[in-house]
């Protein structure tokens, strides 16, 4: 079953002197992902496939093209609805240093979405909170410090942990896995991959680790300056 | 010839009262003209230990040992005497882009501070060079007119190797220079370095999770583990005959052998475990890792592991 496909999904930014300059971050990609499966997505680097992802995650707007979801068009959502979409919906970025507030201890970041969203009272917060550090392998010490007192791959697990917070039925993973040493690696795609069966979430999974991404992946985008070039 | 020898070099913090030792009694020497490379866990220390020799790590920090640069120890140099150091005969790469780019300055006029500031260069000379060193790193110099956050992360991480080659110093360290780069700009990253390495004289310390980059690049292997190196020796060493529980593990959580998992978590550098470090992980555990610490010790000529399984230890 299909839980999300994009059609004609275009973005071009404006910049230099009048806006005359043209970048075509993406030009006209079509993607379909099924639910319970990943669709992996490769390119060089600035071919756009952080765009792609920001656009289907309702992070910027697209030029042109249509974003369904469950068989709903989100293209054009707005308010309560899209804030609901986001609960459904999360993003792993590159940069974990960049998603998360430097004023906030990890105790508190890894709680906010679900304090956002409601979903859990305050006296079942430590016990879930220990649950998901577990599950992304975190030491229990690193929670009352502040991000920039972590390393690049404790703060990437903080990231995630966050996010399975939610329950969310679609993942984009952008470049998850660069920062980790391989055997942290291997534990977080693995604990993807299982909670991928458990839970059938859906992956676009990013990455330019080709090895990485056939072990993960059911099929295989690739993309060039914009456009979606070729599939495995 | 050593040119930096890092002698017992002790890094803790005080983090919430607890003390947390990053770097634990650190020997380690780069030689001349040679790629160091440096993998292990993360969070194990590495990027703590290549901010440690450049002198930028944050207030809260206590610094031990010796880190000596041709012949003149660098670890007690004030801010001024670093500053000069730093750039011009020690670079850094650093890991995260985004955050080590001021993200009001145009990427040009990063880079052409560098020489303004460093070799009193003009304007116009200021921005040839870095036209120069932005081609080099395969980014068009016409985007040197651009924000950060007009670069994609790949774009970022190039224009943050094009700072640190900027002023051709005698030893680069580089925090994971080819992270979240593509195979083929990858490629061409490491080129560049390591022609530069020949052709400069350069050596490199380089931090790096990849071990295929490792592999192409470096001579030899340093592996950290819980604030301490566990494991020295060649690159065709560490891949072909890798000695301590970790190293072989590591080796055998790659995509090509699987992604075998290790059980266990991740140590704490505040209460480390007892005994061996990694003794809770360890999958061929004697008695007395539980309670005696190891010591990294010569194996074989060119080989030093921390492990009781090896050697006299
Ligand atoms: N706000 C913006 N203004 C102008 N150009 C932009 C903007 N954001 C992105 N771009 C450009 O769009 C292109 C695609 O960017 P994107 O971040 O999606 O690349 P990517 O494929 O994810 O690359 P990487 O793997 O290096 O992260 C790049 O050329 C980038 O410079
Ligand atoms: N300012 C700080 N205060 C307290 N602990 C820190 C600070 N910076 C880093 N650490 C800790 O030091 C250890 C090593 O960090 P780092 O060198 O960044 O790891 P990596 O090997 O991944 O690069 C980590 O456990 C991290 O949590
Ligand atoms: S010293 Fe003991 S516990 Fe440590 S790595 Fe060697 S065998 Fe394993
Ligand atoms: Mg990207
Ligand atoms: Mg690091």
């Amino acid at each position: 079953m299909t839980l999300l496909s994009i059609k004609n999904l275009k973005k071009y930014y404006f910049c230099g002197l009048f806006n005359k300059k043209e970048i075509r971050a993406v030009d006209g990609v079509d993607l379909e992902i099924k639910s319970g499966r990943t669709l992996g997505l490769v390119g060089n680097s600035g071919c756009g496939k952080t765009t792609v992802a920001k656009i289907i995650l309702r992070l910027i707007e697209p030029t042109d093209g249509r974003i369904i979801f469950k068989e709903k068009d989100i293209t054009k959502l707005r308010g309560r609805e899209l804030k609901n979409l986001g609960q459904e919906m999360q993003i792993i970025f590159q940069n974990p240093e960049t998603s998360l507030n430097p004023r906030m201890k990890i105790y508190d970041a890894i709680l906010e979405p679900l304090r956002i969203h409601k979903l859990c009272s305050t006296d079942k917060e430590y016990e879930k909170i220990l649950k998901l550090i577990e599950i992304v392998n975190l030491n229990q010490e690193l929670l009352f410090r502040y991000p920039h007192e972590l390393s690049g791959g404790q703060l990437q697990r903080v990231v995630i942990a966050r996010i399975l917070s939610l329950n969310p039925k679609f993942i984009v993973a952008d470049e998850v896995t660069s920062m980790l040493d391989p055997l942290v690696q291997a534990q977080i795609l693995n604990l993807m991959k299982d909670l991928q069966e458990k839970l059938g979430i859906s992956y676009l999974f990013i990455s330019h680790d080709m090895d990485v991404v056939e072990w993960m992946s059911d099929e295989i985008a690739v993309m060039d300056e914009g456009k979606i070039v070729d599939w495995k | 010839m050593s040119l930096l020898k890092i002698q017992d070099l002790k890094v803790y913090f005080n983090a919430r009262g607890k003390t947390v030792k990053a770097n634990n009694s650190i020997d380690l020497e780069i030689r001349e003209n040679e790629i160091l490379g440096l993998i292990g866990e993360t969070g194990c220390g590495k990027s703590i230990l290549g901010r440690a020799i450049v002198g930028l790590l944050p207030d809260n920090v206590k610094i031990g040992g010796k880190i000596v640069y041709r012949s003149e120890d660098i670890l007690n140099l004030s801010e001024n005497g670093l500053r000069k150091i730093r750039g011009k005969n020690i670079g850094i790469i650093l890991q995260n882009p985004s955050a080590a780019l001021n993200p009001v300055l145009s990427i040009g006029n990063q880079i052409s501070e560098i020489y303004r500031y460093h070799e009193n260069m003009g304007k116009k000379e200021a921005r040839i060079r870095t036209a120069k060193m932005l081609e080099m790193v395969g980014i068009d110099p016409k985007r040197m007119h651009e924000y950060p956050h007009q670069f994609s992360g790949g774009m970022k991480q190039r224009v943050m190797i094009a700072m640190g080659l900027a002023l051709n110093p005698g030893l680069l360290i580089a925090d994971e220079p080819t992270k979240g780069l593509d195979p083929t700009t990858k490629d061409k990253i490491i080129d560049l370095i390591c022609e530069l390495v020949i052709n400069k004289n350069m050596s490199l310390l380089l931090i790096t999770h990849d071990i295929g980059v490792a592999e192409k690049m470096c001579d030899r292997i340093a592996v950290m583990y819980a604030g301490e190196i566990i494991e020295i020796a060649t690159i065709k060493n560490i891949l072909s005959n890798p000695q301590h529980p970790y190293t072989q593990d590591l080796l055998n959580s790659l995509p090509k052998k699987g992604l075998n998992q290790t059980a266990g978590e991740s140590p704490s550098l505040s209460s480390p475990p007892a005994g061996c470090r990694f003794h809770p992980r360890c999958r061929c555990i004697i008695g007395k890792c539980l309670k005696t610490h190891p010591q990294l010790m010569e194996t074989e000529k060119g080989t030093s592991v921390r492990c009781f399984l090896y050697g006299n230890n």
